[in-house]
């Protein structure tokens, strides 16, 4: 029984399940119905676009999602709150670390205890959501350089991440999905020796930041190829709900770490880059990539930051225990609660409620980022080119594991 | 603007019944309407000025199960401009759920909608497209209902354990 292959196939199957919204018969003479993904290096993971082209034009895109549908919001209403919190690393892989922040953010107002954390705790919170936020920048410009067609900042940009990963292993024992940051503090203290590290790592960093910048950003192919193109006025973009870099992209100063000054951000200077369509035109996909690389910059002077109160006002004592404001039983007054905050793709938001007789949530509803930021997706490429779309779906960055959730 | 300079505004406008109940214990605080009134009085928070909530944040849909017989829909708005926070709950009939789409004043509701269609069933009414989004089309049932119970089979894969 247990090598039995299970599944009942049918060729009828995908229509089945996931039918084209365009009929073949509705299409007008030379249109067409072309399939990408789900498995398509471009799509960034298991997406499938409907394209209906004209030629080289594209009519309309139509995307299919939930190939990587995990159940996390059913999950959530059977599992007391800290036990959640695997369950959301694997919302957005590519940076664990700001989602859980988020969602620990949620949990802690809800208890009335978000005011009883050491600041040590939260300065390491901080430091290590900025570094994932760091690692899931590369991956963005880094996949996004090699869409484009520039193979080599791919590999230069999961070098350097390697050495975030790294970091981060060595404070939590996980690469990707920590379970690090806990309901009312930490899973442990830094490593010793952890800050001299991250400060020669931050050293190691900038440079390289400008040679991305160099050598991918100015290019004249880079250019020619993101410049005018997948243009999205702030309007449309706030009535879309688009959040994140691709809102600062449009050019609206708009971050939340600022405006909701949440853990300990008000105490750190830091920029806000937007973009200002310098290529080309304000709000295209070379403002966005821009706008991202110019906040791998601020991470890390906020990581400098905090590494400077780290090892100054906050420093490792003794006595500290990262783990001594951490609730024994974690039942919130009946509620209903939204927490946001920043995370790299845009605003991650969870919806809280509450009974107030139980440890479990009676529901728990996540708002990713990158689904909203990627509904756009068929306005931004009508009447595009094909090659555009690949260009636009880039710029979007999104993590597939936050869509379908 | 204020949550009581909000509810007399609204009030103001549509009457005293407009708003059936607040809830202050809710962060954002939370008013509660009729699903009858919903697309109004969104239209209105929406584009009326000094009240303007351009970002629509969040829509929850919400199961409170076969004894109190009702469903909810909770939405969370954002006005970036003046940087203040609203939380509209609308409750709907749990045997016929349907409500208005919010599509013509949120263009992100479109999607939205769309995952609490899939995983509740909750209907919204003149949506352009009402498809599921997450779970296949030919998946049984909505998951997130209380009384959900998945099926056995889905094309012979045993569902769970």
């Amino acid at each position: 029984m247990a090598n039995e292959v299970q599944y009942i196939f049918d060729s009828q199957n995908l229509q089945k399940s996931e039918p084209q919204k365009f009929k073949t018969e509705d299409l007008k003479s030379e249109e067409m119905i072309v399939n990408i993904g789900p498995q398509h290096p471009s799509t960034h993971g298991v997406l499938r676009l409907e394209v209906i082209t004209n030629g080289e034009e594209i009519v309309d895109v139509v995307p299919h999602l939930g190939y990587l549908h995990r159940c996390f919001e059913k999950h959530a209403e059977q599992l007391p709150y800290n036990q959640t919190l695997p369950f959301v690393d694997r919302m957005d892989y590519l940076a664990a670390m700001n989602s859980e922040h988020a969602f620990v953010m949620g949990v802690e107002k809800m208890l009335g205890i978000e005011n009883t954390i050491d600041k040590r705790v939260e300065y390491i919170r901080v430091l290590v959501a900025e570094l994932n936020r760091l690692a899931s920048h590369f991956i963005a410009l880094g996949t996004y350089a090699m869409d484009i067609g520039a193979i080599t900042p791919f590999p230069w940009m999961l070098r350097d991440r390697e050495h975030i990963l790294r970091l981060l292993e060595w404070v939590s024992g996980a690469r990707m999905l920590y379970n690090y940051i806990w309901v009312g503090g930490l899973f442990y203290d830094l490593p010793v020796g952890f800050e001299e590290r991250c400060k020669e790592f931050a050293q190691y960093i900038k440079p390289k930041l400008v040679e991305f910048e160099e050598v991918v950003l100015n290019n004249r192919i880079f250019i020619d190829r993101t410049a005018n193109v997948g243009i999205l006025p702030a309007d449309l973009a706030i009535n879309y709900g688009i959040t994140g870099p691709m809102l600062r992209g449009s050019g609206l100063k708009y971050d939340l770490r600022k405006i909701d000054a949440y853990s300990v951000y008000p105490e750190i200077d830091f920029d806000i880059p937007v973009g200002k369509g310098e290529a080309g035109t304000l709000g295209d996909c070379w403002d966005r990539t821009s706008v991202r690389l110019k906040e791998c910059n601020e991470s890390v002077r906020i990581i400098e930051q905090c590494l400077e109160k780290l090892t100054g006002d906050h420093k490792r004592t003794r006595d500290f225990d990262p783990r001594a404001t951490v609730p024994k039983k974690i039942r919130p007054k009946a509620q209903d609660f939204y927490v946001r905050a920043e995370n790299p793709k845009g605003e991650t938001g969870f919806f809280f409620r509450a009974d107030g007789r139980s440890d479990i949530p009676f529901r728990c509803k996540a708002r990713g980022a990158s689904f909203v930021n990627l509904s756009i997706l068929g306005e931004l490429s009508r009447g595009g080119l094909i090659a555009d779309l690949v260009a636009i779906l880039g710029s979007i960055d999104i993590v597939l594991g936050e869509v379908d959730r | 603007m204020t949550f009581e300079e909000i509810i007399s505004k609204l009030k103001g406008q549509f009457g005293e019944s407009i708003i059936t109940s607040v809830d202050e214990m809710a962060s954002p605080k939370a008013i509660m309407i009729d699903s009858g009134n919903l697309l109004k009085v969104m239209k209105y928070l929406h584009s009326s000025e000094g009240l303007y909530f351009d970002s629509l944040s969040c829509i929850t849909g919400l199961d409170n199960g076969a004894e109190s017989n009702s469903m909810e829909v909770i939405y969370n708005l954002y006005s970036i401009p003046y940087n203040h926070h609203l939380m509209v709950k609308v409750i709907v009939n749990r045997e016929n759920p349907s409500i208005d789409s919010l599509e013509s004043v949120w263009k992100t509701a479109d999607w939205q909608e769309r995952e609490v269609y899939d995983l509740l069933g909750i209907l919204f009414n003149n949506h352009p497209d009402l498809r599921r989004i997450l779970l296949p089309a030919d998946w049984e049932g909505h998951p997130l209902r209380k009384d959900y119970e998945h099926q056995e089979y889905y094309r012979g894969i045993k569902v769970a354990e």
